[in-house]
């Protein structure tokens, strides 16, 4: 094809997005029935390129939809609109077992998406694209505020909406890698919910110490949360993961302080020390740690530590004791955290004391560990440092790509309209606002 | 502090270009509630712009601007982008102002709020229940901006994403003056190599030495660009830049546009003089109307039938739209438009002619969702500084932007990025 007489028009609407948002990727100008592959490529904060691609047939009038055609190969098959952002992966010769997190949430992730000519898997990056754009996509929507916050000795990021407020209010933990992770909450404030991402397991105070926080660390918090001006102290509620859902539960059962309004729990359990403090959960799974397996590939599984689901009371929530709402979310191949198994646990404890009408359970089948909000690359293992060990390992964190990203998009939009209908209230609550998602 | 959480507002998507349509919507309010939607924007000269609908909530408490009707404020009926395009300057504001952005590599923001009741006036004094932060941007990411310094060419030249090659344009404004970059910005967003061309600075329009040489060297510059297709680069004008657009494409030996679009322009430069005469010929026919704002329409009229004082339109062969609003008070460009269609269909290029025009739009036809103004402040070759009258009523005048662009767009799309088997149908 000469290039010089046809030029194939390539968009991608939005050009700039929330990182949940869906966009419409088009090929317009090429010849009826061309091959042609659509590429995806992105350097991440830590530097290193992800690229993922998808093997496309132009229609009658020489287009395609990614939204609406099927790729015939590649990263993804089948008619995937987000596919060119979840099947990114490191490009070859890469570092094995990279993780894509971005830890600076006030820049956008900047995507390049380019055409290439008939169905390549390979070189992209040595030749020149047909044509290619750039997408932006954001973890902050324009006028949410990022507010450092050190009092209380906590070590914490306020993310707040734009407007007067009053906002409901969330605390928002992550698990056992530590370190202040931001992402999460920027978006949950982009939609409306005050949230406060809390660094539990490395704050400065824990580094300056050596010692563990205890459970007023996470009182604090919520504190801080139903204090703040712009903030209903009605509507605080908690969003966890993995280790984070272990402290969740903890304190939407036992906390006497704040009362929840409701609570996401995110591959983790309820089978800890009955009201522990963290290092006491740290230890007992530590106790565990002759139960850990490694696979071929010597990644770490760690799934073993806390089965089989104990009898003991003692070793678990009360969770026929929790008053609020609660939306589960697990990964039926998790292999970090027997997540599946606690939850039908849960679920079992709910029945008996007769509180099950609280319980949301999303199970999904070939999902992993790590169910994030969607449309970032997924990592079936990866490098990690577990706080308590200080040894770099290969968590396996279990999955199927395909899947795990449906898991992620569909348990994202349902945890949005839970926490919508269950902190702005009303029974008329109206879907518009996530139509897009 | 009561129970009840903010209403939400959203605006998706909440960062968009200047010409994308958004949805403003209101949730959680109370069922049947009387509300008014306010947008707020500080433009880069510190003025502040608001515009504001009035809205009642339906059953659920919802209020969706792209579907309800507004019943009063800057704007009425359905109208999804009338809180941008019916901004007008908050009362107290100095007479004349216009809203151009100067700087394209940062968003327009705009502040929109929901307030509680039908509210007219006083929006910064009370507390609105919500809102919400929509930036709008000239230049689409990977948009690249480059400063052209080249053969005393001045101007800036943006290129879209992507190896290329790219259709091209010369883009060039009216009689104010210097580099006014953000419709360059914004084609350069929609896949064209667009340079933005400086050929006076502001109040020089008569003394400047306006050469026609520089304006072929200036098209040139974009057709040689190695991203560029040499065989199909437009010209878009608006104005005096329309004037000169015509004059190229009929005049020019040079240069051979694939394609012109002329915005409230005209065909009336006498023939066998520089452009320099041309503009000094003018008779000062300035009328003044009730607010004491100069018209200039009158300059231009009687159409003359003499062709000698007119461009050869019959000589232009490449596809030309013309963008007129029928309220144009500051050039006589609907009476020039009929004119240059009568001569063209004597000379036998008619079917090369599109023809635009729009009932109570006025002479600043610009790209849409951005504020009309009816009258604003101009810098005369006097240095005198006088309050021109370019004409439309707000309503009319950005449908015509928003109709008018869409077309404009499908007009370049079709003869500069065309597939070849698409035009073996034509």
């Amino acid at each position: 094809m000469d290039r010089k007489q046809c030029c194939v028009k390539l968009s991608v609407q939005p050009s700039r997005g929330l990182m949940d948002e869906k966009f419409i990727v088009l090929v317009q100008n090429v010849f009826p029935g061309f091959q042609l592959t659509l590429h995806a490529l992105h350097k991440c904060e830590d530097g290193h390129s992800w690229e993922a691609f998808a093997h496309y047939t132009t229609s009658a009038i020489g287009a395609v939809n990614v939204s609406e055609d099927p790729s015939l190969g590649g990263t993804y098959s089948g008619v995937e609109p987000m596919g060119l952002l979840w099947s990114l992966r490191p490009v070859p010769g890469s570092k094995p077992w990279l993780r894509m997190r971005k830890m600076n949430v006030q820049t956008p992730m900047e995507v390049t998406i380019s055409v290439y000519p008939g169905h390549q898997t390979e070189g992209f990056l040595d030749q020149v694209p047909l044509a290619s754009v750039v997408v932006e996509r954001w973890y902050m929507a324009p006028g949410v505020r990022r507010i450092p916050v050190t009092e209380a000795g906590l070590t914490a990021t306020l993310f707040l909406p734009p407007g007067p407020g009053p906002f409901p209010g969330l605390l928002d933990l992550w698990g056992g890698g530590g370190k202040l992770v931001e992402y999460r909450s920027a978006l949950l404030a982009s939609h409306g919910f005050a949230s406060l991402a809390l660094d539990y397991l490395t704050p400065k105070v824990t580094i300056e110490t050596g010692k563990m926080v205890d459970n007023q660390y996470f009182e604090r918090a919520l504190k801080v949360l139903e204090q703040h001006p712009q903030i209903l102290s009605s509507r605080i509620a908690m969003i966890g993961l993995s280790l984070g859902t272990s402290i969740t539960l903890k304190m939407a059962v036992n906390s006497q302080v704040v009362k929840l309004r409701c609570v996401v729990c995110i591959s983790g359990s309820h089978v800890q020390p009955a009201d522990g403090s963290v290092e006491q959960i740290m230890s007992f799974f530590n106790k565990n740690a002759e139960k850990t397996c490694f696979n071929n590939e010597n990644h770490m599984i760690c799934r073993d530590l806390l089965l089989p689901i104990p009898t003991d009371p003692s070793l678990k929530v009360d969770m026929g004791q929790l008053q609020c709402p609660l939306l589960l979310v697990v990964g039926e191949d998790d292999q970090n955290w027997p997540a599946h198994e606690s939850a039908l646990d849960i679920k079992e404890m709910m029945e008996r004391a007769g509180n099950s009408h609280l319980l949301t359970l999303l199970s999904y089948p070939d999902t992993g560990h790590l169910i994030e909000p969607p449309f970032t690359p997924f990592a079936k293992a990866s490098s990690f440092r577990a706080v308590s060990s200080r040894q770099k390992l290969v968590a396996l964190w279990g999955g199927e790509t395909a899947a795990h990203s449906r898991a992620q998009e569909d348990s994202w939009r349902k945890t949005l309209v839970f926490l919508r209908a269950n902190l702005y209230g009303g029974v008329n609550t109206c879907l518009t606002s996530f139509s897009n998602l | 502090m009561s129970d009840t959480v903010a209403p939400m507002l959203s605006v998706i998507p909440s960062r968009a270009l200047v010409d994308e349509n958004f949805k403003v919507v209101v949730e959680n309010l109370p069922p049947g509630s009387p509300v008014t939607l306010h947008s707020l924007h500080q433009c880069e000269d510190k003025h502040y712009w608001e515009a504001y609908g009035h809205y009642t909530s339906n059953h659920r408490g919802t209020v969706s601007v792209t579907d309800d009707l507004s019943f009063g404020g800057t704007y009425t009926g359905k109208e999804a982008m009338g809180l941008l395009w019916s901004m007008r300057p908050v009362p107290g504001s100095r007479e004349g102002l216009r809203l151009r952005k100067r700087n394209v590599c940062s968003p327009l923001l705009v502040n929109l709020s929901v307030y509680r009741g039908h509210v007219v006036e006083g929006f910064r004094e009370q507390a609105p229940l919500a809102s919400s932060l929509t930036e709008r941007w000239y230049m689409a990411p990977g948009v690249q901006r480059i400063q052209i310094r080249e053969k005393g060419v001045r101007g800036t030249l943006f290129l879209p994403p992507g190896p290329g090659p790219f259709p091209g344009l010369l883009d060039m404004w009216g009689g104010g003056g210097g580099l006014v970059e953000y419709r360059s910005a914004l084609l350069g967003s929609h896949g064209y190599a667009s340079l933005a061309l400086e050929y006076f600075a502001p109040g020089e329009m008569k003394s400047a030495d306006l050469e026609f040489n520089y304006f072929e060297t200036a098209f040139n510059i974009v057709k040689d660009h190695p991203q560029v297709m040499p065989d199909k680069v437009g010209i878009f004008g608006l104005s005096l830049g329309a004037i000169l657009t015509i004059l190229l494409a009929a005049e020019s030996s040079v240069v051979k546009p694939s394609c012109c679009v002329c915005i409230s322009g005209n065909h009336l430069l006498p023939r066998g003089v520089t452009i320099k005469e041309a503009l000094n010929m003018k008779s000062p026919k300035i009328r003044l109307d009730e607010n004491n704002y100069e018209i200039w329409r009158d300059m231009g009229l009687p159409i003359p039938d003499d062709p000698t004082h007119k461009i050869d339109v019959g000589r232009i062969n490449c596809p030309i739209m013309l963008v007129n609003g029928q309220d144009d008070q500051n050039w006589a460009a609907v009476e020039s438009s009929d004119d240059i269609a009568q001569m063209m269909r004597a000379a036998g290029n008619l079917h090369l002619l599109t023809r635009l025009h729009y009932p109570d739009a006025g002479h600043l036809i610009e790209p849409p969702y951005t504020p009309h103004f009816r009258a604003t402040k101009f810098v005369k070759d006097t240095k005198e500084k006088v309050i021109l009258l370019w004409g439309g009523q707000t309503k009319p005048h950005s449908h015509a932007q928003e109709d008018s662009w869409k077309k404009i767009l499908a007009f370049l799309e079709q003869n500069l990025y065309s597939s070849p088997t698409l035009k073996a149908k034509m």
